[in-house]
């Protein structure tokens, strides 16, 4: 479900050199696997690798004059990782966070492990690793001055970037000792004293992002803003029949028109995610390309996709309703018995669509090739996947191509996918000039990598103590070959797989041409819609509370029988589950929600995804003629024993929510003719002010080891929203988006 | 065609066809990135820019339009980087992505041009045609009433929030 797995734990080691005008640099933190290479490559002295700026190489920098560098490693999309990364080093550092400057690395694997924005994995996977760096740089200057006064270390202590020695009553400044602290032999990093939580300064700090005053006084930061001398500017043109290509154009027209001074045929390949054919125009002015392109006449070749369509879908899945489903994922119990002999049951099929990121920053990227090297500027997720990508269809090698992170104007998943880079590599290499490629908003919207929609026929049971008993699931989706298509997946271990006694999971894939993608809280913003609202409807059929019902489901865990050779499905923590139904019951005052008027309703969900818990009920109106407005979320998270930055934690579960709000009103992309439909915000709707209710966020903290915020918040308010509008209007949303039901009421 | 323009203060005279969106010529001839592009057709606001001090969408104006007219975009909102928006939204950290921010500080302004006070009626009115995809509506919305703060206290400072 994730598009990144956690590593096993490995052995990191650091390195650590003096900086060229004195001071301190601790160098690359690396993972025993690339350790061997990276030292192969490192000079024989131990010396600072030559690099135009040798801080760049670097995590931590200390000058003498006590300027303190962080170095950020992964791709900032407004997921906060740029300000919270350097605060995990800057803690353990002991510097004060005002001292701190911070800086974005560039791609470069040998240096930094995992520079990549998905799956939520930052949090899990640099707690460590980032407060290790910081607290060996603090040992190594506190050693410097023990060193210098002749002390035991033990006695030195440290304060916002000063050592201190107490019974001598001296102190020296991070700047003042770096010079020395170079040449200290660094700690192993894994045994390093880290500091107690409760100590804490500056991590569960509200702390303001490192780049607002840039952003709000309109500096140019991301890849859309960057320029270069000669730049050229680029359009290209797809077929709107994914994966079509072109059969004839009047590149002689276009190459007369003003501005223009390239345009060509690009052939392109079959790899959806890869570079596709089109016609590609560069010139002088973007915008005088956009008039150009006005005139472009393309004939393509559509191929087979042309005649896929959501219409088709829907009832090829009617059809596989209609028979069982083509492979078996999970058979526990004995489903149809229970179903059978059951007081309550329930059946019922949903849907939920393809839907775009639609991030604000249209797709773009800067690409410059001159004598056998790449260099690129660009907005991506997958900084490193985005340089094979560019290397292997123009036969480059990874080590000729330089890749500059710039900060997305959002990617939700999106970015994760680098057609724009290889697309602009191609362009600016075969056009012989540097050149910035800018997707139209409609091009953004024809050519996204979808979540991809998806079918379930659900039946189930319930006894009279509000005890779901039953639970069958046919899930069609998309894939070939008995294969998923990307983000189209579900696994054996979904919820409430191990919590029924009698489940039964199977899918049946429909084949797909369209491309799919990760998009925020991948399978996870469907499945949860589904499961968690097909809960809701078992228990209003036994006349149940739907939180009771949740905590009964959630008393009947049951460790899956394990296959053997196989490994256990995964399956989330009932505990901690419970707590934050228990935990958002409390704070939305569920108990009282009778006494709410009519058209007014709450509504519960929880789901567990990225490592992240979270339960939330929404508070819905429904007007008697059918508008929805959403009063009010509560939230209840618990992902681990600390908030890092409280402040970020806050925005990206009320961006969650409200983007899953927006997603429930009126959000579809529809295929017809093997092409989207929607092509721009007015069919495309986003969540506007007006329409933003307040999100209340409440922590459990439990004392886990902290996870990923960006996406676990998203999945449950789905299903919160469409129970809550049952519970106003009793009307069951069983498919989405809301725009394409009546909701009124009388 | 050879057109001056004024923008944040300075004349500068730029060569482009007539029918150049404002937006375009901000960006790519005068090199002021601050001004974004979403969707070029008048349905995000991530192009807003004052012309004559009412908000506009700079993707839908005529370079040829705007010729005489007094023109500012986030780099001139204030000299110095101090508004008091350019302040409320650093210290209540309103940005997300920042992508859309920029359109949102200049619709911002003119309502509190306007609007010393606005209420959240006034803020929902003002600001509904300004999309953010990362959902910072509630940050938006507590930072104009911050500003308004700030425009309405007596010291430079207007108190700090902790
Ligand atoms: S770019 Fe002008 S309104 Fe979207
Ligand atoms: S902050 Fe990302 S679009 Fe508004």
């Amino acid at each position: 479900m994730t598009p990144f797995s956690l590593p096993v734990s490995r052995r990191a080691f650091l390195r650590v050199s003096a900086l060229a005008g004195g001071g301190l640099l601790v160098a690359g933190l690396f993972d025993s696997d690339d350790a061997s290479a990276a030292l192969t490559t490192e000079r024989p002295d131990g010396a600072t690798p030559a690099a135009d700026d040798p801080r760049l190489g670097a995590y931590v920098s200390i000058t003498p004059d006590g300027v303190v560098t962080i170095v950020a490693k992964n791709p900032e999309i407004g997921q906060g990782v740029k300000t919270m990364l350097p605060m995990l080093i800057a803690e353990e550092l002991d510097v004060a966070w005002s001292q701190v400057r911070v800086e974005q690395a560039k791609l470069d694997p040998d240096k930094y492990p995992r520079q990549t924005a998905g799956g939520s994995t930052a949090t899990p996977t640099n707690w460590l690793p980032m407060r290790q760096v910081g607290a060996a740089a603090r040992a190594m200057l506190v050693g410097a001055a023990a060193q210098r006064w002749n002390v035991p270390a033990a006695e030195c202590t440290t304060e916002e970037g000063v050592v201190r020695h107490r019974a001598s009553n001296r102190s020296a400044s991070y700047g003042e000792l770096a010079t020395a602290a170079a040449s200290i032999t660094p700690p192993e990093l894994a045994s390093v004293p880290l500091k107690d939580p409760k100590s804490f300064r500056i991590i569960g700090k509200w702390t303001r992002g490192v780049d607002n005053r840039a952003i709000v006084t309109g500096k140019p930061l991301f890849g859309i803003d960057v320029t270069r001398p000669n730049l050229h500017y680029a359009t290209f043109v797809k077929s709107p029949v994914f994966g079509g290509t072109v059969a004839s154009a009047n590149l002689d027209a276009i190459k007369a028109l003003p501005g223009v001074t390239h345009a060509f045929v690009v052939e392109g390949g079959t790899n959806l995610a890869g570079l596709l054919g089109g016609v590609a125009i560069v010139g002088t002015n973007w915008w005088l390309l956009q008039e150009a392109k006005k005139k472009l006449a393309v004939t393509w070749k559509e191929g087979a996709t042309a005649s896929q369509s959501s219409a088709g879908f829907a009832s090829q899945a009617a059809e596989r309703f209609k028979g069982t489903p083509e492979r078996t994922l999970r058979a526990d119990g004995h489903v149809a018995e229970a179903l059978a002999s059951a007081s309550v049951t329930v059946e019922a099929e949903y849907f939920y669509p393809f839907i775009a990121h639609a991030s604000l920053e249209p797709q773009n990227c800067t690409a410059e090739y001159a004598n056998g090297k790449l260099e690129i500027w660009a907005p991506t997720q997958n900084p490193q996947s985005g340089r094979g990508l560019v290397a292997s269809t123009l036969g480059l090698k990874a080590e000729d191509i330089t890749v500059h992170i710039t900060r997305s104007g959002g990617g939700f998943g999106r970015r994760l996918n680098n057609d724009y880079m290889v697309e602009a590599a191609w362009i600016a290499k075969e056009a012989g000039v540097p050149v910035k490629l800018l997707w139209t908003r409609e091009e953004d919207f024809q050519h996204d990598f979808y979540r991809p929609g998806g079918f379930h026929k659900l039946r189930g049971a319930i006894d009279a103590n509000g005890r779901i008993t039953a639970w069958d699931n046919h899930f069609v989706s998309f894939g070939t070959g008995g294969n998923f298509a990307q983000a189209a997946n579900i696994g054996a271990g979904e919820f409430p797989a191990s919590y029924v006694p009698n489940f039964a999971l199977g899918v049946s894939l429909l084949p797909l041409g369209v491309p799919t993608g990760f998009l925020r809280a991948p399978g996870s913003n469907g499945l949860a819609y589904v499961m968690q609202s097909f809960i809701d409807e078992l228990a209003h059929a036994a006349k149940a509370d739907p939180v009771e019902v949740r905590r009964q489901l959630l008393a009947q865990y049951q460790a899956p029988a394990s296959t053997p050779g196989q490994q256990a499905p995964a399956s989330p923590d009932a505990a901690r589950l419970r707590a934050v139904v228990d935990l958002v019951a409390e704070k939305s005052g569920w108990a009282n929600r009778g006494s709410l008027p009519k058209g007014t309703g709450m509504g519960v969900a929880f789901h567990f995804s990225h490592r992240g818990y979270f339960a939330e009920v929404a508070q819905v109106t429904v007007s008697r003629t059918g508008e929805v407005t959403v009063d009010k979320v509560w939230v209840a998270g618990d992902v681990g024993s600390q908030i890092i930055n409280p402040s970020g934690a806050e925005q990206q579960v009320v961006g969650s929510v409200l983007d899953g709000i927006a997603q429930v009103l009126a959000q579809e992309i529809t295929i017809e003719g093997g092409r989207a439909v929607q092509d721009e915000f007015r069919q495309f709707p986003l969540l506007r002010m007006r329409q933003a209710p307040p999100v209340e966020v409440h922590w459990h903290l439990s004392e886990h080891a902290p996870t990923g915020i960006g996406e676990p918040a998203l999945p449950p308010v789905v299903p919160a929203v469409t129970n809550a509008i049952f519970a106003a209007t009793g009307k069951r949303v069983r498919s989405l988006p809301l725009s394409k039901h009546d909701l009124s009421w009388s | 065609m050879n057109i001056t323009l004024k923008v944040n203060g300075q004349s500068r005279t730029v060569d482009v066809p007539a029918d150049m969106p404002l937006l375009w010529v901000l960006r790519d001839e005068l090199d002021l990135k601050g001004t974004k592009f979403g969707c070029g057709s008048q349905q995000c606001g991530a192009c807003t820019v004052h012309v004559n001090g009412s908000p506009v969408r700079s993707c839908q104006r005529r370079v040829s339009a705007v010729q005489n007219a007094e023109i500012t975009t986030i780099e001139g909102l204030a000299p110095d980087g101090t508004h008091a928006l350019q302040r409320a939204w650093d210290e209540l950290d309103v940005p997300q992505c920042g992508y859309c921010q920029a359109g949102q500080l200049m619709r911002a302004a003119a309502l509190l041009e306007r609007t010393p006070k606005p209420t959240d009626a006034d803020i929902d009115t003002a600001m509904s045609g300004n999309l953010c995809r990362c959902a910072t509506y509630p940050r938006i919305r507590q930072g104009i009433h911050r500003a308004a703060e700030l425009l309405a206290s007596p010291t430079p400072e207007g108190g700090n929030r902790e």
